[in-house]
């Protein structure tokens, strides 16, 4: 055995809930084992489409919350955003049909050991694993500034029961229909500011992890962002979902964001690089 | 009793059910989900003399039951894959075939006498084929005095005590020429097939979906195309091992390529949707196998080219 997907099983997960949320799906499976196993920021891969399917990749989910009790004993919840083929297929289910998983994969949140301002910033359904960690940072004493943007109101996912983990709740849409006129970016200075944060965690596009990377340097805070490129396998072998990780060693490789990531500290991740490799990578 | 066991050559396996190169990873991503054991080989990522970061992103689009990737061979090189990959593979007891890709004919000979003597390596994978090299031009295995130059350089560093298998593309006119010169260039066996080379285009984006614009194909579209490459070789050389691959993704698939003329299969795009593809395939063949009333696996290679009075 190796370190890589360590805790992550094979397993036949039956569907509990579902749910429409807004412009999205909340998804609760009753998979004892990951349930206990999974932690924030931790995603789970899913066959879609059915046996006869020409869907040949599973679908990465990150993991909203994970519980090892329960009614139905351990279970996770997911936030589908029901956007694609694979997607769609996996939301129209009906409750008690069981879907293949495989999970927990990936890195997860560090957790602050002393109590911590920190900012947690989403994207879209991007918002999905920091409710997650927003519980546990409250469990810590930590304080939990949070910020949701998207291009509209319906493209919101805050749900009422994990606002009651944060100590302040901001939303952006680009278009003004709920909360400020804006993207996340604008909004994180003032917030930095008003409550001394030390740590922001976030979840989203790209380039929205890139403009919080660079407000993340100008403040001195340590960013721990999780990344998205679109992965075959989700368990680190075939090597498609790779970005520019600048390692321990100072040396930028290719790095798997389903083993080595999704959680990546920001700093050391090479953005904007889609489409290229950056000058000086190992091996290039 | 049924008898799995099937030979590749001098290598001999307890079971026909193979990984296939860059489908893998090290081993240690895939060790979680089965014991390695449990394959007849493990056959590593294709392995160059230097360290390669691949080619940029993005890498993969997802097709009609297949999907296209230009990965580039991204991997450690050989020094770092010897340090780290091979050990680890040995302390697991696996049974390893070691993929070699060179960018020129002497790369080929420098990474042959690299890994022709390790404990547990039973064979190598001389891959001439991949689609993803910087001059397109330069896929070895598409015109045969490049395919005979590579394998040439191989055989002259490897001599009998492990075969060495050509992989071939696809690709080319004519697949039963590439294969003739392989042989007679010193190739014990052959694998067949590498990808297949295509192109995805956004029609959002109205561009290519791949940052290297092509990429391979690979996943159950290919598989009748592997299908046919695998029988016409064996019907034009009888005796030649072949791992066939291309699409195998039930044991009802690898029977397929089985019945052409494969002496082995490898499990390839299949464990990227089910990490657990190559168990599930090794014990659904077996089945397969026993239901037609075959109680040796050698007995069932090549069973499609019986006369048609049998």
């Amino acid at each position: 055995m190796s370190a890589i997907n360590a805790r992550a099983i094979q397993t036949s997960a039956e569907i509990i809930s579902n749910k429409k949320i807004g412009a999205y799906h909340h998804m609760v499976f009753a998979v004892d084992s990951i349930g206990a196993t999974a932690r924030p920021g931790n995603f789970v891969a899913i066959s879609v489409g059915g046996p006869s399917s020409s869907m040949i990749l599973r679908r990465a989910f990150a993991i909203y919350r994970a519980s090892d009790k329960g009614s139905a004993g351990g279970h996770i919840e997911l936030v589908v955003a029901p956007h694609g083929q694979g997607s769609k297929w996996l939301t129209s289910l009906p409750l008690h049909e069981k879907v293949d998983m495989v999970g927990p994969l990936g890195t997860s949140f560090g957790i602050p050991t002393q109590p911590a301002r920190t900012i947690l910033v989403g994207g879209g359904y991007g918002s999905a694993p920091l409710f997650g960690l927003a519980e546990i940072l409250k469990t810590r004493g930590c304080r939990v500034d949070m910020v949701l943007g998207a291009s509209s109101a319906g493209k919101i996912y805050a749900p009422l029961d994990g606002k009651r983990s944060v100590t302040s709740m901001t939303i952006t849409t680009d278009d003004g229909s709920a909360g400020l006129h804006g993207r996340v970016s604008d909004a994180l200075p003032k917030l930095i500011e008003e409550n001394d944060s030390e740590i922001i965690y976030s979840c989203g596009p790209m380039a929205m992890l890139e403009a919080i990377q660079s407000i993340a340097d100008r403040y001195g805070l340590v960013h721990q962002a999780s990344v998205e490129e679109s992965m075959a396998c989700g368990i680190g072998v075939c090597m498609t979902c790779v970005v520019p990780l600048r390692g321990d060693d100072g040396i930028v490789r290719m790095s798997r964001t389903c083993i080595d990531g999704p959680v990546m500290d920001g700093s050391s991740v090479v953005w904007n690089s889609k489409g290229i490799i950056p000058e000086g990578t190992w091996g290039l | 009793m049924f008898d799995y066991s099937t030979n590749l050559g001098k290598a001999q396996l307890p079971n026909p059910i193979l990984t296939a190169s860059g489908c893998a990873g090290s081993g240690k991503e895939l060790s979680q989900f089965f014991p390695l054991t449990e394959l007849g080989a493990i056959v590593t990522k294709s392995i160059m003399l230097k360290p390669r970061s691949g080619r940029a992103t993005p890498r993969m689009a997802e097709t009609p039951s297949g999907m296209l990737n230009s990965i580039g061979l991204q991997g450690p090189g050989i020094d770092l894959f010897l340090e780290n990959d091979i050990p680890w593979l040995q302390s697991q007891g696996a049974r390893i075939i070691v993929s070699i890709a060179g960018e020129t004919v002497e790369d080929y000979a420098s990474l042959a006498r690299r890994v022709r003597n390790l404990p547990n390596v039973i064979g190598v994978e001389v891959n001439i084929s991949c689609p993803n090299v910087e001059n397109r031009g330069m896929v070895f295995s598409c015109q045969p005095d490049t395919a005979r130059a590579a394998i040439e350089n191989v055989r002259r560093n490897i001599g009998g005590e492990i075969p060495i298998f050509a992989k071939l593309s696809p690709d080319v006119t004519d697949i039963v020429s590439i294969a003739r010169e392989v042989v007679n260039a010193g190739a014990d066996g052959l694998a067949l097939i590498n990808t297949v080379l295509g192109m995805v285009i956004d029609v959002n984006t109205m561009r290519p979906k791949l940052a290297q614009k092509t990429g391979g194909l690979s996943g159950p579209a290919i598989r009748p195309i592997a299908v046919r490459a695998i029988y016409q070789v064996r019907a034009a050389l009888q005796k030649v091992p072949i791992i066939g691959m291309g699409g195998v993704a039930s044991g009802k698939d690898a029977l397929e390529l089985i019945l052409a003329g494969a002496n082995a299969v490898s499990v390839g795009t299949a464990t990227f949707g089910n990490p657990g593809a190559a168990m599930q395939i090794k014990s659904e063949l077996e089945t397969a196998l026993i239901e037609r009333g075959f109680e040796n696996f050698v007995d069932a290679v090549g069973y499609a080219h019986r006369m048609e009075t049998q």
